[in-house]
């Protein structure tokens, strides 16, 4: 089974004459970790709200074509009943973060309250997420009293509670410090390697580049690429979409240091190093 | 005389919980950066240089001025600040009339204000949205229409907090722009960022806060040499340094162009060697 199937995806916002999505198309394997990279406007935050059937539910708007998660139709179910599904997390965890709740444990708690689960299975569920995400120490805590970092694992912990096989990701990390992007990668990634499929959208390039297992490119409503790291980010005509590769990338399109079995450029420091190292050094 | 002069400052928001403990730096014209982790006392800092907050003891002079003896309103002509948020910061309804509105509000005419505005519309290439609203603007173009009402008012100090977040490939490079030039203006631009790599290509001098001290105070080179310092405060060098170490350099390269350029005399050097 697939995890998400995206079929000639086209919408429009109401009231606007420009398609945000235009005859978008992919398909995503259970487990897989996705980054969806592109400049403003791309249709990034769109695609993100079309899976998780915010477009058109509630943003209505022209609609056309098709989107399936998890085996279950967007366009006749319900969001609350895709929630079940499949759960987003968005840029600023404050937008996210109920406030309606004084601990961390019971911010957790709030979905599952509202999904109706009983009180055992809402204890384990809860100690579960905290755990993974490495907030147990904090659940007494009052999630505004947290860091960037914990808050935003603490909005990711309140989604995964409510076990969706499929979590999107809408620039998590953008307003975090270096420590606490990190926090933020590798908990998805422990997440994704719980078999979770992970639908992330990131500026940060290096990080990306080391975490995903392929790259969705937007431009302008449109999917213009899908593939590896590697292949999205050795287009000659990246940058023509408004997206700089990583650095490391940069710097070897400038040095034609490529990887001769594949015809393409590193993407990580350790892609780097290991590509350089052969070459001046080895005398 | 210095622009700024910082003198052994210290700040807490509650008795007893210092944000800002004993802090003491000058700046003159150029570039800063001012880096540290989430809650190490940058914002805070910046709020003391605009007169928002007043040190609890120590002393900031802005121009020579004890900023306890003026007030945020009479410093706006020579300290802006660009919030990291634009939405906490626009609140016209028409971009034209943001940007103008701080020059009107220090006094300048409405001829004076609107040419002012209409030439910081043009160093963000926002003069064609001069007409429309800021929030049918997209995130990254208003957070540059928050940039042009500060430049509008020609400061001599800008400070930018965050400017980097939200921004694509064009709209980072607008900015580094737009720091160069300000620069190369005699302006003293200061900037609170998380973008290391951002700050590797445009500033050059770096200040790193650590639990509300001093912990480093240089040459973004300098600074960007002590791996194990800004680890302790939680900070990495940019990934063109750490790369630039992982091949045996010595010193640290900031940028791609000088990397590229390091390389490329290596592997010549190599190739007459062997």
């Amino acid at each position: 089974m697939k995890a998400v199937v995206v079929e000639n995806l086209k919408y429009r916002y109401p009231s606007t004459e420009r398609l945000a999505l235009s005859g978008v198309s992919f398909e995503v394997e259970q487990g897989e970790f996705i980054g969806i990279i592109g400049k403003n406007l791309a249709g990034k935050s769109t695609l993100c709200e079309a899976l998780v059937g915010l477009v058109p539910h509630f943003y209505k708007g022209a609609y056309g074509g098709r989107v399936v998660v998890d085996d279950v139709e967007v366009l006749s179910s319900s969001v609350s009943e895709l929630a079940r599904h499949i759960g987003i997390v968005f840029q600023n965890p404050f937008t996210q973060i109920t406030a309606a709740k004084l601990t961390v444990y019971e911010e957790v708690a709030f979905g599952l309250e509202n999904l109706g689960f009983q009180r055992e299975e809402m204890v384990k569920r809860i100690d579960y997420v905290l755990k993974l995400l490495g907030l147990y120490a904090y659940k007494d805590r009052n999630p505004f009293e947290l860091s960037g970092g914990q808050m935003q694992r603490l909005a990711i912990a309140s989604i995964i509670a409510m076990k969706p096989s499929i979590i999107v990701l809408d620039e998590p990390t953008s307003q975090l410090d270096p420590l606490g992007s990190e926090e933020v990668f590798k908990a998805v990634q422990s997440l994704s390697k719980e078999g979770i499929t992970i639908i992330m959208v990131e500026q940060k390039m290096e990080k990306i580049a080391q975490y995903a297992d392929k790259i969705i490119l937007m431009h302008e409503g449109h999917l213009v690429d899908f593939g590896t790291p590697e292949e999205v980010f050795s287009r000659p005509d990246l940058e023509s979409y408004g997206v700089e590769p990583p650095v490391f990338t940069s710097i070897a399109k400038k040095l034609g240091i490529k990887d001769n079995n594949t015809g393409l450029y590193p993407v990580t420091l350790e892609q780097m190093r290991r590509l350089m190292i052969g070459e001046p050094h080895r005398s | 005389m210095n622009l700024i002069e910082v003198d052994n400052v210290s700040f807490a928001y509650t008795e007893g919980v210092p944000v800002l403990k004993n802090v003491t730096f000058s700046l003159n014209n150029g570039s800063v950066a001012i880096i540290g982790q989430n809650g190490s006392g940058k914002t805070t800092l910046v709020k003391l240089l605009k007169a928002l907050l007043k040190p609890i003891s120590g002393d900031i002079f802005i121009n020579g001025i004890n900023t306890k003896e003026t007030t945020a309103a009479k410093l706006a002509r020579t300290v802006g600040l660009v919030f990291q948020n634009p939405n906490d910061q626009i609140f016209k309804n028409k971009v034209l009339d943001e940007v103008m509105f701080g020059p009107l509000n220090i006094g300048q005419s409405m001829e004076e204000a609107r040419e002012n505005a209409i030439k910081a519309l043009e160093t963000v290439s926002l003069v064609d949205k001069k007409e429309e609203n800021p929030y049918d603007l997209s995130l990254s173009e208003r957070k540059l229409v928050s940039i042009a009402s500060i430049l509008s008012m020609d400061t001599d100090i800008v400070i930018l907090d965050e400017p980097t977040i939200a921004q694509d490939y064009l709209g980072k490079a607008k900015i580094r722009s737009i720091v160069h030039e300000l620069v190369q203006r005699g302006k003293l631009v200061i900037t609170i960022t998380h973008d290391m790599d951002f700050v590797g290509e445009c500033f050059q001098r770096v200040i790193v806060l650590s639990e509300g001290q001093l912990l480093l105070d240089g040459p973004a080179r300098e600074v960007f040499s002590k791996e194990d310092v800004l680890r302790s405060a939680n900070l990495e060098p940019p990934y063109v340094a750490q790369l630039s170490k992982t091949t045996g350099y010595q010193g640290v390269l900031l940028s791609v162009e000088e990397f590229v350029a390091y390389y490329r005399s290596a592997m010549e050097d190599w190739e007459r060697r062997s």
